[in-house]
């Protein structure tokens, strides 16, 4: 039995706009995967499609090698991106009914929320009605909302998204947590800094189709053309003429550079020693937001 | 966790919130002592029997009028007694004649206990009092046409809350989506049939106390036959109420979404108020599904009413109300994942959104 959760060729149209082709990629169990793309590119209805809130058109959901049925959703923890809760009944009061709702008993539904609302910090706001919360706190709620029923995959839509920046780091601990528990994590984000910090696998959309799969250093190596920075005492403006040199970025004595698959770097770096004394030379590890504007142009 | 239980949660959600509801709770109240007063202020009100002063020479009729179970005041004469009914201490005299004091209008307690009246034999008589003959078909289509109008609109209101707040997606990725119709349904049936069991044991009591217990067993038929016309009557509104607030997003939008229901439970409630004493308009009324639970308990209630023409009725009724519902879970489920603007009825019907 293998953790993973499978798209597999989904397409999905909305009338006559085709927002998702053949979707298809692996969310592992125990590791945090990212999932990056621009406005409407389909990571929300990707999403719905994959809790079952919206069917495919084409392709298959799978979990654990088998596709997946309204039961195996069951399992599945979900924080959609247009978060909700009911006005008129307290955190604590409909996070146990979404767990009931989830097929936990009464007993467990009631100590697992107030383990979390503990947890995410809402301890003390629990009783109070949903609407007299601020916005952080009821995304506080929504969040244990999303947990409540111990998920065994976790589908998380914006999930940072108005949250101050200790509720980030409760969350991140969460989820690191259930991740670490062996949980395939799922989770979209505009801000690529919180994705780079995070996440272990990435998936890239772009208008509706998957523009890059795998582990962040696979894609790394993949899409990060080799780069380097070089730092000299005068100015640096002979590499332009460097074979298998594409200078990126151009500052006085301090240069970034792609280099070609088959030039060499041993051989630039000689060539800067024999210009004068050299500061710094060292490769660049492209970062996410570098790979998704590589991989998206 | 199947199908039935997760309606049960839903439906004890509903149920939870709307009695904290302070609204509900008034509106109820309200109704409660309604019907306390309706049924015990007229006793209190009518003051006992009529008072007659009695006075000059009249022979026996004292002792005939208390005989008669009036309250009867001896005075000295028969100045004393017009005097007394002129200040109003009493509601009439008897004075030498005999003759009948009154102020303006006779008093035909006090004549009708000094005459002979022949005997009287009714031979086609009345089965119904007059006053229940009057009130009861306005109280059928009344609780029918208020329930169904208060549990219908808390339907749409609560589907619409869901859309609103977006809690729906959370909601249609746990449980069944019909599920969620069913529950809301369910708790507004539940609801509906409280209240309506509360208001008639608050008026059964109040008939208790005022001593007009013969009403129960005139009344009694109907209510046997109001009860099935009832649920019936309101699955089939409360799918009609169900996509009302589906096809919106906002609360704002549901009066204007529930044109339809509203009319469809205000022409029928009318129809059967205007037209219940015409037998052959009635009679149509008994069978329409829209107007049968208002129209059949009624001539349940005056005995022109055949038992299969009732069970006929109800077929009617029950096969309406299952197609209005299995459409309106259709529409339901095609509209709930819409939101902004208002969903055409024939876009929902057309998209099979969830695989729940």
């Amino acid at each position: 039995m293998t953790s993973v959760l499978r798209l597999d060729g989904v397409d999905r149209s909305f009338g006559d706009r085709q927002v998702l082709r053949d979707v298809t990629f692996d969310v592992h169990g125990g590791r945090m995967t990212g999932f990056v793309g621009g406005n409407g590119a389909g990571k929300t209805t990707t999403m719905r499609i994959i809790l079952g809130v919206l069917a495919p058109d084409r392709g298959e959901v799978s979990w654990q090698g088998a596709p997946l049925t309204r039961d195996g959703r069951h399992r599945f923890g979900y924080l959609p991106e247009e978060r909700g809760l009911y006005p008129k009944m307290t955190a604590r009061e409909q996070v146990t009914y979404l767990g009931r709702l989830h097929g936990l008993d009464a007993a467990t539904a009631r100590r697992n929320t107030d383990e979390l609302l503990a947890r995410v910090g809402l301890d003390a706001r629990g009783d109070d009605l949903l609407e007299t919360l601020s916005l952080g706190n009821q995304q506080r709620a929504q969040v244990a909302a999303a947990l409540v029923h111990e998920p065994e995959v976790l589908v998380l839509d914006e999930p940072f998204s108005g949250l101050d920046p200790t509720a980030v780091d409760t969350l991140v601990s969460v989820l690191r947590e259930r991740a670490a528990a062996g949980v395939p994590v799922l989770f979209s984000s505009h801000q690529l800094d919180v994705v780079e910090r995070l996440c272990d696998d990435l998936v890239i959309i772009a208008d509706g189709a998957i523009r890059a799969a795998g582990s962040r250093e696979e894609l790394r190596a993949a899409y990060g053309q080799p780069r380097y920075t070089l730092v000299v005492d005068s100015d640096a403006g002979w590499l332009r003429d460097q074979p298998g040199v594409t200078l990126v970025d151009l500052d006085g004595p301090r240069a970034v550079f792609d280099l070609d698959a088959d030039a060499d770097d041993q051989q630039v770096l000689r060539a800067a020693l024999a210009r004068g004394p050299v500061r710094a030379f060292h490769p660049v590890t492209p970062t996410i937001a570098e790979i998704f504007r590589e991989v998206t142009q | 966790m199947n199908t039935r239980q997760a309606t049960m949660l839903v439906a004890a959600r509903e149920i939870r919130v709307k009695l904290r509801d302070r609204t509900f709770l008034i509106s109820t109240l309200i109704f409660l002592l309604i019907a306390a007063g309706a049924t015990i202020l007229p006793g209190l009100l009518s003051g006992g029997p009529a008072s007659v002063a009695v006075g000059g020479d009249t022979g026996q009729a004292a002792a005939v009028l208390t005989e008669a179970g009036l309250d009867v005041r001896v005075v000295a004469d028969d100045a004393a007694a017009e005097q007394a009914v002129r200040a109003g201490e009493v509601d009439a005299a008897v004075i030498t004649g005999p003759t009948v004091l009154a102020l303006d209008t006779a008093p035909t307690e006090v004549v009708g206990a000094l005459s002979a009246a022949p005997p009287v034999v009714l031979l086609d008589p009345d089965a119904v009092d007059p006053f229940l003959a009057f009130a009861v078909p306005f109280v059928f289509a009344f609780v029918f046409f208020i329930t169904s109008q208060t549990f219908g609109l808390q339907i749409a209101q609560s589907i619409t809350e869901e859309k609103q707040t977006r809690i729906v997606e959370i909601l249609a990725a746990a449980v069944p989506i019909r599920a969620l119709l069913a529950g809301k349904v369910l708790a507004g049936c539940l609801l509906a049939l409280g209240q309506i069991v509360l208001i008639a044991l608050v008026t059964l009591a109040g008939l208790q106390f005022s001593g007009n217990t013969d009403v129960l067993t005139l009344v009694g038929p109907a209510i046997g036959w109001f009860v099935p016309f009832f649920l019936l009557g309101f699955l089939l509104l409360a799918a009609m109420w169900a996509v009302a607030g589906a096809v919106v997003s906002r609360q704002e939008d549901i009066a204007a979404s529930s044109t339809p229901v509203q009319l469809a439970l205000m022409l029928p409630f009318f129809a059967v108020v205007f037209f219940n004493d015409n037998v052959t308009v009635l009679r149509a009324l008994s069978y329409l599904p829209f107007s049968s639970p208002m129209a059949m308990p009624l001539r349940a209630f005056t005995g022109d009413m055949a038992l299969w023409e009732a069970l006929l009725s109800l077929v009617l009724l029950a096969v309406t109300a299952v197609a209005f519902v299995a459409a309106g879970a259709r529409i339901y489920q095609g509209s709930l994942l819409r939101t902004g603007g208002r969903v055409a009825l024939a876009t929902a019907w057309r998209s099979r959104e969830t695989t729940g």
